[in-house]
């Protein structure tokens, strides 16, 4: 007979119970499944009103994350096979609004990635007929890390500061405000500075460094937040001691 | 004269991928005064343009030209193209991937700062802009990030479109499910582009993403715009064999080989070319992808491919690129077949299938995205132009996908500019809708009641079976019969879910239904192009044939599961039919 596992999926449906509760399905443990392959198996086979989004099932249009045994994890990225023998338990994203079972609420982080200017901005537009800037494959390795990001949300989930500060922008809206600054075509650090030196913005991170553990695509925000605070603090000492600085 | 409300837009964009982003910019920077809004079913950025990998193709360089890259697009073709929209194209082309460069895209780059370009299926000269090997998830996030400063860009996501409404001949707007509260709206609009991407799911092996189900080819066909060129269906010849993952070309182009059971580079067997040791353009790995994938089905014959869990493969040796060069040029080849075949392709060989990829085929359009009906337009995949013809060539459609997102959005701004009034009482087509899907998807069945899964897998077997790499009159007169089937047992679903939120069962039923019918004018326009042209390869009909089909097929949706077949001739320029040659 072929081997099963069972997956303990935290469900909630608005009309029709007030509170999330868990309920258990048993399917087959194949190799090279990954746990998205499982609830798809749920969804055809057992119970068609499970939910959650998912899309490309190759770890790069960001919809499937969730928390595998409470941690944030891409669902089409992880093996079934590593929680063997189970059970594995399968809850939304922490810190975040349930809708329906295991889609989670992703308004409040759509606004957060454009409160980091996420565009390239200009002192003047440069005409294409001028064609394109140069940029060296080592000026395109300053930013390139942080231009990694599926906005996947795991980052989100695995910070203790997102928890308690929901104003907080966080870590990969970070990264992304500096996937600009140090893009070498980019003239807009002091505009983006602006919103993220000030409320909610880099100083609420406590330097927990969660968000760079779980990122699937190794964005490193923890890190792209460690050299804002750099700048960013200088910035600030600057405009105490020196007024006339950005006055001109 | 009517008015709709806040849901009233000039422009209403369906699709938020390459082609409807680049569509909302080129609307809002030429005409700030309109009011555009993008409704898709999914968040922008997780489009599935986001996937693509390899590049997007425009002519920069000084050892190449516009005539060049035409001719290679016209061959690849097999002549089935317009060539007046393949002049259009290739000219635009740079003019809009550095448009994207302006934007912020991370296109690679050559030691001085100057974009590097690579080499592609089919192409003579290198001209493929790429950023790495994860390019359609850098362009959508440009775009989608650019967007974002555009405040008249209004955004509906996660939406999901149930249908058009035509009133009075002219497109007036969509109905659409809010997912998050199960609400059906009409947003009214005086001008609506369909950029819904492809449709590869009909197929069971595919590297296209759950979402690709031809929602818009779709409703455009029911609302009776033709269908064009939908017998021609890309198999790139190198997907992972169980999830369908696609290795970029870009492997090959790097200098990556083909090889059968025995190790032997068998594509030296089909009029590719010799064998060399290093890529070679338009020969051997490097030709087209209907090329290889045939070769792969013949191989397959001849028993000299691998037999898997999951159908037969062969190789995909990467290993004498060095873990360096992989690193640097297709790190995400790398991570992929790390993350989902575990294995190193530094150190081991990959197997690889063809699967389904790409449709040529889509809504009728002309030049500027126009269909024949007023009011509505369609760009990117899930239009057809034509510059594909009866084969894609690689990185063709990115740039595509800009070019002609970008002549939509102007041309469905001006004529939305002209402020025509809406017709009255549209919104009562929203109470018939709602009728509508409780009987489609709602009614009790008892034990006649079928499964969405259940349809959806035979559909894919006579996907697979009857409409694949090679057909025949019989095995399309077969699959036809299980469409037509299935059509009828669709309606026998009963939906177990009965949810207003985010129920996603309803929109899987949806989007098989729309499947159904995008598979139905597949099939009939196979069965009636008795001949072989690139991509569709009929066993009964070894040559091609210019005499009676050097012309387009428009699929006319009737209602009774047989598509009526109209031809339109293709538009030649300067370059007359010609054999394809490869390998020299
Ligand atoms: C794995 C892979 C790799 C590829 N690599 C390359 C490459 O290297 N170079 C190249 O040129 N091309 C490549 N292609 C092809 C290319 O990526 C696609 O043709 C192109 O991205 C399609 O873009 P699009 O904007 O037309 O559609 P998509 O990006 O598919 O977007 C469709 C949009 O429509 C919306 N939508 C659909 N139905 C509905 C509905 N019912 N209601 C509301 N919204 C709806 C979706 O939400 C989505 O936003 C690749 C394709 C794949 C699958
Ligand atoms: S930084 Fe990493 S974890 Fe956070 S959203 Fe981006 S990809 Fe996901
Ligand atoms: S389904 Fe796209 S990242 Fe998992």
């Amino acid at each position: 007979m072929e081997q099963t596992i069972t997956l303990q999926v935290q469900r909630y449906i608005p009309e029709q119970y007030p509170e999330p509760y868990f309920q258990s399905y048993e399917v087959p443990l194949r190799k090279k499944w990954v746990i998205l392959d499982a609830l798809n198996y749920i969804k055809d086979e057992i119970d068609g009103t499970l939910t959650y989004r998912w899309s490309c099932r190759m770890g790069v249009c960001g919809s499937c994350g969730m928390m595998v045994n409470d941690r944030p994890a891409l669902t089409c990225a992880t093996f079934l096979e590593e929680y063997a023998p189970g059970p594995v338990r399968i809850t939304p994203l922490d810190y975040f609004g349930i809708i329906r079972d295991l889609v989670v609420n992703t308004d409040d982080f759509m606004g957060k990635l454009k409160r980091a200017q996420p565009w390239l901005i200009t002192d003047e537009a440069k005409p294409l007929s001028e064609g394109a800037y140069k940029q060296t494959p080592q000026e395109k390795a300053e930013y390139e890390q942080y231009s990694m990001c599926i906005n996947c949300m795991l980052c989100y989930s695995a910070c203790p500061v997102v928890g308690l500060e929901p104003d907080f922008v966080g870590p990969a809206a970070i990264a992304l405000a500096q996937r600009y600054n140090y893009d070498s075509r980019d003239e807009g650090e002091d505009q983006r500075n602006e919103e993220l030196t000030g409320e909610g913005g880099i100083y609420s991170c406590t330097l927990v460094g969660e968000c760079s553990e779980v990122c699937p695509k190794a964005v490193d925000p923890a890190g792209a937040i460690q050299r804002y605070k750099a700048t960013g603090a200088v910035e600030w000492w600057q405009s105490v001691l020196m007024p006339w600085k950005g006055k001109s | 004269m009517a008015r709709y409300g806040p849901k009233e837009h000039d422009v209403l964009i369906v699709g938020g991928g390459a082609a409807g982003l680049r569509a909302s910019i080129a609307i809002t920077e030429n005409h700030p005064e309109l009011s555009v809004a993008v409704i898709s079913k999914v968040y922008p950025m997780r489009s599935h343009t986001v996937s693509a990998e390899g590049g997007a193709a425009a002519v920069i360089k000084d050892d190449d030209s516009l005539d060049d890259h035409a001719y290679d697009t016209i061959s690849g073709a097999d002549w089935l193209c317009d060539q007046d929209a393949v002049e259009a194209f290739v000219k635009e082309a740079p003019e809009e991937l550095l448009q994207l460069e302006h934007w912020g895209c991370p296109w690679n780059r050559e030691e001085d700062g100057n974009i590097a370009v690579r080499s592609f299926g089919g192409m003579k000269i290198k001209r493929t802009w790429f950023a790495a090997d994860k390019t359609g998830f850098h362009l959508l996030h440009t775009l989608f990030q650019t967007s974002m400063k555009y405040d008249p860009i209004q955004r509906y996501d996660e939406f999901f479109v149930t249908r058009l409404v035509v009133e009075d001949g002219r497109c007036q707007g969509v109905i659409a499910i809010e997912l998050a509260t199960g609400k059906l709206e009409f947003i009214a609009a005086r001008s609506v582009i369909l950029c819904t991407g492809g449709c590869g799911k009909i197929f069971p092996f595919t590297t296209n993403a759950n979402i690709k189900s031809g929602d818009g080819m779709a409703l455009a066909y029911r609302a009776g715009v033709p269908l064009k060129d939908m017998e021609f269906v890309q198999y790139h010849p190198t997907g992972l064999p169980f999830t369908g993952i696609l290795i970029t070309e870009a492997a090959r182009a790097e200098g990556g080989f083909l090889l059968n059971k025995e190790g032997y580079r068998y594509l030296q067997d089909y009029d590719l070319g010799e064998p060399k040791p290093y890529p070679v353009l338009r020969s051997m790995e490097l030709g087209p992808r209907d090329r290889l994938s045939q070769a792969f089905e013949k191989e397959k014959e001849k028993g000299r491919t691998i037999e898997g869990p999951y159908g037969d493969y062969v190789h995909l040796d990467l290993k004498h690129l060095g873990e360096r060069k992989i690193d640097e040029k297709i790190p995400f080849v790398r991570e992929l077949c790390r993350k989902y075949e575990n294995l190193d392709p530094a150190k081991e060989m990959i197997p690889v299938r063809p699967v389904v990829h790409y449709v040529m085929g889509g809504v009728h359009t002309d030049i500027n995205g126009a269909t024949p009906i007023e009011g509505l337009y369609s760009a990117g995949e899930a239009a057809c132009v034509s510059i594909n013809g009866a084969n894609r060539l690689g990185s063709n459609s990115l740039t595509e996908c800009l070019v002609f997102g970008a002549r939509a959005g102007k041309a469905a701004a001006e004529y939305a500019a002209g402020k025509k009034k809406f017709s009255d009482g549209l919104e009562k087509i929203v109470s018939d809708e709602g009728k509508r899907i409780e009987r489609m998807f709602f009614s009790e069945h008892g034990d006649q009641s079928e499964s969405i899964a259940g349809i959806r897998k035979e559909m894919h077997q006579a996907m697979e079976d009857g409409a694949g790499i090679y057909r025949t009159e019989d095995s399309l007169k077969s699959s036809e019969k299980t469409i037509k089937e299935l059509q009828e047992r669709l309606h026998r679903i009963s939906i177990q879910d009965h949810s207003y939120t985010f129920n996603t069962e309803l929109t899987s039923a949806f989007e098989l239904s729309y499947m159904l019918d995008v598979a139905e004018a597949i099939i009939r326009s196979a069965l009636q192009r008795t001949e072989s042209r690139g991509s569709h390869q009929r066993k009964d009909y070894p040559e091609r044939d210019d005499e009676q089909f050097l012309s387009h097929s428009l699929a006319y949706q009737t209602g009774d599961g047989t598509p009526r077949v109209e031809y339109q001739p293709v538009t030649i320029t300067r370059w007359p039919p010609g054999e394809r040659k490869y390998g020299q």
